[in-house]
Parts: structure tokens; C-alpha cells; sequence
């Protein structure tokens, strides 16, 4: 792909308030949007399918249906059979299922930081992605869900995790950080559930308006609650973005320590580890900003969005998951720092066990993530790579296999090798790991793909009271000032 | 033959439509300016300035939402407490009771989650929300009113209410179109 210039303005071109509705509504209420885009596909193929099996997302809710499949066939089997089909073992209590539920959690991050603190940071670029990263939130924390409750081999109880008065007189231990997760994850999916909900009230009311009478109009009047955009609505409305805004964004600065505390509240060499909180929130940033370009890549070029997220959004994503890249190199660094500096034996035989090639069992998967997440991310240094989507792509799926390396690191590897060399283990993923994995990948590209048929994945008002704002500037300010 | 009940539609409001948001803010604050009282606006993006325009402040939200917090934040505390006290007491590796640090976590979630669920709540019901109808949605300006107009509404409960003058001087103001609208709702 060629190099594309870096644009000035959040909001390229000049745009009346009706075409920012017919630009993002209509990517729902005109099904042939969707086939505008059309994949490349080999010849013998290219008589056989119609226009429509050749748009983008036919393909992409094609893939992900296949491999929601695969998952439900997986958790069927798992819960027919028990967890014992997965690798899972002794030592190695904690597998895939948690690498992947701490993968999927990170990646939901972006999200929230997106949409909450960037709000409160007054960050106007944040207004063309937020909807979408939120989207992502809702999803990532769905897969991620899905793992501890499946884990615990039987789902169908999972409701004892909630305190709650029972016949067993049975109650929660609040000393452990796993019910702190038990909290943390489910408030979090509430929460950003409901600010979602929230932030897309105004444009269900646009919708409604826009849409034919039928049964879009009806939903959608359903949803927007009777929207009026009254300015007694807009008000109270406000103050409640705000608010929610506020308290999302320690929430989601917790979740991430709470789930880190998993890890760190415990005596396992390599888990232990003060540095864990801090550097688990600033990874899951890096994964999630990483996710985020992964997904705004293609739906931006197949859905005519290039004007509204534009360059410059890619250049700041680029620059914050640069940044957070740079806290996780630091993790690093601190870890292995305190393993050598503790002076225990269990931690410095960790060290070697972790960076010697040659003195243990998993360190290829310590180089990968060095290689990944440290190396990889390198070249965002350089304004021209920040500008090239090919290699901001390349990089994104970079970072999120680093980032799932990283998680492969912390778990099997320091299970594998703790205090009693007579229970030292190896951990190997079974085919029903991987099962669940993909599947779990394909139920989030496919609930990505339905979303943005039939939710507007661009924050339409917002867009608007963007366009207002710049104006408002340009009018304001002398010509030469640079608008911001 | 008469049942006792007038059903005839009643007059709701004279409505205005405007173009841009400033023209709407500077009639808003002209239509009080000349007394009126009963004044409400729509737009499709919140507009600065437009609620004091029309006189309304309300901060009720703020404050039950904190309360919502406080009331999240002992209901945590509570729990904890109460469960690790009274009705499931056990000594778990020699650490107290009540042991505040680790009760924090779910303390800090139970906070974030009353409060968000509060918000929400409560933003739709000071809001009057849900209400799929309402009269204003019989102005023909409204379809537009989610999209790229602004509209200014003078109700008839406004004790100056007269739809004439109202009328003329809405068009005074350069609205694209007036009308008075009327509603059959409360019967």
C-alpha cells in the first residue's frame, strides 16, 4: 500500500450535519453499503459466487460464523466431557484458559481508555473510534468471560461464585483475589455495557428518524427510548457521560490489577511481583490499541470511512501504543531485575530458566515476546512508518501475538518450574486449545462484523458537535494558528 | 350528544425551526428575553449555553449518583464484613476477620458499579425517558430535529402563551417554518 499523508484536520473534507448521517446510518439502513467493497477472490471462485458472497462482510461474518462453530462444538465437548481435554495438568493448573482470559480482557481495555478517559482528558480525536472501541470492549470481555467460567469445569454452577444466601450456607472468601475478579470482570462488562448503551441513545433517535417505517423504525424507537435531544435531555445527559466517564476509568486502571493480583498476590517465583499492576494495565492498552487498528483498517477502507478516521487518529494510536509498548519494555526490564536482585534461588533459577536459550524448557517464548513486543514495535518511532497503514497493520498482529506471549510467559512457565524440582512439569495445549482460542477469535470477529451492520459504529453526534467544535475554532482563531 | 369530556386536540406548543445552532441559541435567549417561560429547545448535538437559555438547571443527578456510590460502597464494605463476621466465620491462614485491605477490591467495584448503574437510571428518569411519543413529535419539523435542525418550542402552558404573536415572532427571528402544534395525548 502506498504511503498515505498525514492529515491536518480529525475531520477531512466539509461535511453538512445531514451527510455525517448518511455517511454512518446508512452503513446500516442501506444494505447495499455492504456490497459496495468487493474481496479479490481466485478465478474458478469468481463465476461461482454472487456480488454478495464476494462483499467484505459476507466474508468476514462467513469466518466467524465457521469458527463460532468451532467453539460451540468445543464447549460442548468440554462440557460433556470435563476439563481434562484441555492440556491443563499438574502443575500446570492454570493454561490457555487463563493466558487467553487475560489476553481478551487486556484487548478490551482500549475501549474504555478510548471512550472514558479520553473523554475526560478532552481528547477530540477520540469522537470517530470511541464507538467502535467500545464495541470492542463488550466482546473482548465476552471471550474473556467464557474462559474462567468453563474453567471451572462445571458452568452450569457458576453462579456460586456470586454471594448470595444459600442452602449450603456457603459464602464467598473475600480474601481472594479470584472473587475480586468475580467482581471486577462482571462489574466492567456492566459498565461499559451500559455506557455504551448510553453514548448510542442520541443516535438510535437519528436512526429512528431516518429509517422507513417498518421494523428498523420500530427498533430503533425501542432503543432510543423516545430520544428528543431536548436540551433538559442533552443536560442531564451530559452529566451522566461525564459521570460515567469518571468512574470508568479507575475501573478499568482496577480491572486489570485485579487481574494482575491473580498473579501477583501469590508465592509462585516469576508471579510475585510488585510491578505487575502497573505493567499489566499499560499492556492491555498496548494489546487493545493494537486490536483497534487490526479492526479500523479494513472496516474504514470497505465502508468509505477514510474522512472521518482519518491518518492522524492512526498516528495517535500509533503513539500511544508506542508509549505503553515502552511501559511493558520496562516491566520486562523490572522483572527479571527483581528475580536476579532478590537473591532467592527460586527466582534466579526462574531468570535462567526464562532467558537462557539453552537452560530451559519454554524461554523460545521469551524471546518471541521480546521479539514481538519490544522489537517489533520499533520502527513506530518513525513518522513515516505511523503513516503507513501496511506497516502499522504488520505491526498491530505483531503486538497482539507479543501480547499473548507475554501471558504465555508469566503462566506455564513459572507453573512449570516453582519450588520442588520433583514437581517440576511441562505443559502442552491439546487441538481442543486451540479450538476454543479460534473460536473464540471467531465469535469476536463475527460479533464485530453484526455490530457494525446493524449498530452505528461511528458516534454520529459526536462527529457533529466535532465538526461544530473545529468550526468554532476556525472562526475564533487568527489563519496561522494551527487548529486543535 | 356529549360525554362529559372534550376530546378536541388541544393546542401543545408553537414550534420554530432554525437552520444552525447559533441561530437557535440567539433566539432562545431573545424568546425569554420578551418573557416567555415555557421554553424548550431540540438540537442533535448538545449546544453550549442553550439550558441556561432557556433557564433550566438541574443537578439533582450529580447528587443521587454519589449517594448511589456511597450506598454501593458500604453495601461492599457490608457484605464483607458481614459474611466474614457473623455468618460464615473462618480463620483463613491467621488473617483477621475483618481485614480492610483486602476487602478493598470489592468495596472499590461495588462503588463503580452502583454508581454507573445509577447514572444511567436515573439520567432516563429525570429525563421522563422512556416516552416513545410525545406531542412535539407532531411538529413536521422534528423528523429533522436528530439530524441537522434546531428547534425552539414556546408550550401553551406558558402563562403568555398566544399563537399568533408567537407566530410572527418566531418568523421576526428568521425561523425557517413555524407551526402550532396540538395534541390529543392525556385523554
Amino acid at each position: 500500500m502506498a504511503e498515505t499523508p498525514l492529515n491536518e484536520k480529525l475531520v477531512e473534507g466539509t461535511w453538512t450535519e445531514r451527510q455525517v448521517d448518511e455517511r454512518i446510518a446508512d452503513i446500516i439502513l442501506d444494505p447495499s453499503r455492504h456490497t459496495e467493497a468487493q474481496i479479490k477472490v481466485p478465478k474458478f471462485l469468481d463465476k461461482l459466487l454472487p456480488a454478495q458472497a464476494k462483499s467484505p462482510w459476507t466474508m468476514m461474518v462467513g469466518i466467524g460464523f465457521l469458527l463460532v462453530n468451532v467453539l460451540l462444538v468445543a464447549i460442548t465437548y468440554l462440557v460433556l466431557t470435563g476439563i481434562g481435554i484441555w492440556g491443563n495438568n499438574q502443575p500446570t493448573g492454570w493454561g490457555f484458559d487463563i493466558i487467553n482470559f487475560v489476553w481478551w480482557i487486556g484487548i478490551g481495555h482500549a475501549g474504555t481508555l478510548i471512550s472514558a478517559i479520553l473523554l475526560l482528558l478532552r481528547q477530540r480525536w477520540r469522537n470517530s473510534i470511541n464507538r467502535f472501541a467500545e464495541a470492542m470492549t463488550i466482546f473482548a470481555v465476552m471471550c474473556a468471560g467464557m474462559y474462567p467460567l468453563l474453567h471451572t469445569g462445571r458452568p452450569w454452577v457458576a453462579y456460586w461464585l456470586m454471594p448470595y444466601p444459600n442452602i449450603m450456607g456457603l459464602w464467598p472468601q473475600f480474601r481472594s483475589p479470584l472473587i475480586w475478579d468475580v467482581f471486577a470482570v462482571s462489574t466492567y462488562f456492566t459498565v461499559s455495557l451500559l455506557f455504551w448503551y448510553v453514548g448510542m441513545v442520541p443516535d438510535f433517535a437519528t436512526l429512528r428518524d431516518r429509517a422507513k417505517p417498518g421494523f428498523a423504525r420500530i427498533a430503533f424507537g425501542l432503543l432510543s427510548m423516545g430520544w428528543r435531544g431536548s436540551a433538559k435531555h442533552w443536560h442531564r445527559y451530559e452529566h451522566a457521560s461525564i459521570i460515567l466517564a469518571g468512574i470508568s476509568t479507575p475501573l478499568v486502571l482496577s480491572v486489570h490489577s485485579i487481574v494482575s493480583f491473580d498473579f501477583a498476590m501469590s508465592i509462585v517465583p516469576g508471579w510475585n511481583a510488585t510491578i505487575f499492576p502497573p505493567y499489566f494495565v499499560a499492556g492491555a492498552v498496548f494489546a487493545g490499541f493494537a486490536m483497534v487498528i487490526l479492526l479500523a483498517i479494513p472496516v474504514r477502507k470497505w465502508y468509505r470511512l477514510e474522512e472521518l478516521i482519518t491518518m492522524k487518529h492512526f498516528d495517535w494510536m500509533a503513539k500511544v501504543m508506542l508509549a505503553t509498548g515502552l511501559v511493558v519494555a520496562y516491566g520486562y526490564c523490572m522483572e527479571l531485575f527483581y528475580m536476579w536482585y532478590s537473591g532467592s534461588p527460586f527466582e534466579t533459577s526462574l531468570l535462567r530458566n526464562r532467558v537462557g536459550l539453552a537452560s530451559g524448557p519454554y524461554s523460545w517464548s521469551f524471546w518471541c515476546l521480546i521479539l514481538f513486543n519490544i522489537v517489533a514495535p520499533f520502527p513506530l518511532w518513525f513518522p513515516k512508518v505511523r503513516k503507513n497503514l501496511t506497516a502499522l497493520f504488520v505491526i498491530s498482529i505483531a503486538i497482539s501475538i507479543g501480547m499473548w506471549f507475554e501471558r504465555f510467559v508469566i503462566i506455564p512457565m513459572s507453573l512449570t518450574r516453582d519450588y520442588l524440582p520433583s514437581a517440576f512439569g511441562y505443559y502442552t495445549p491439546t487441538f481442543w486449545d486451540f479450538a476454543m482460542f479460534f473460536g473464540t477469535i471467531g465469535f469476536f470477529v463475527f460479533m464485530m462484523f453484526l455490530f457494525v451492520r446493524f449498530l452505528p459504529s461511528i458516534n454520529m453526534f459526536e462527529i457533529k458537535e466535532l465538526l461544530h467544535q473545529e468550526k468554532h475554532d476556525s472562526d475564533h482563531q487568527p489563519a496561522t494558528a494551527e487548529a486543535h | 350528544m356529549s360525554h362529559g369530556r372534550d376530546t378536541a386536540p388541544k393546542p401543545f406548543g408553537v414550534v420554530a425551526e432554525f437552520l444552525d445552532a447559533e441561530s437557535l441559541l440567539e433566539a432562545t435567549r431573545k424568546t425569554r428575553e420578551a418573557g416567555y417561560r415555557a421554553i424548550d429547545a431540540f438540537s442533535p448535538v448538545p449546544v453550549h449555553g442553550l439550558t441556561d437559555a432557556i433557564g433550566f438547571d438541574d443537578s439533582r443527578l450529580s447528587w443521587q449518583v454519589f449517594g448511589a456510590g456511597l450506598t454501593g460502597a458500604l453495601a461492599g464494605l457490608g457484605l464483607q464484613v458481614w459474611t466474614s463476621t457473623a455468618v460464615y466465620r473462618h480463620l483463613v491462614g491467621g488473617k483477621p476477620f475483618i481485614s480492610l485491605p483486602m476487602f478493598f477490591p470489592v468495596l472499590y467495584e461495588c462503588t463503580i458499579l452502583f454508581s454507573a448503574g445509577a447514572a444511567t437510571v436515573l439520567m432516563f428518569k429525570l429525563n421522563g425517558l422512556p416516552k416513545p411519543h410525545h406531542p412535539v413529535f407532531n411538529a413536521k419539523a422534528m423528523d429533522r430535529a436528530s439530524s441537522d435542525r434546531y428547534i425552539l418550542c414556546v408550550e401553551a402552558e406558558d402563562p403568555n402563551y398566544d399563537e399568533e404573536a408567537l407566530t410572527s415572532f418566531f418568523h421576526g427571528m428568521g425561523a425557517e417554518s413555524v407551526e402550532s402544534v396540538r395534541t390529543s395525548e392525556g385523554y
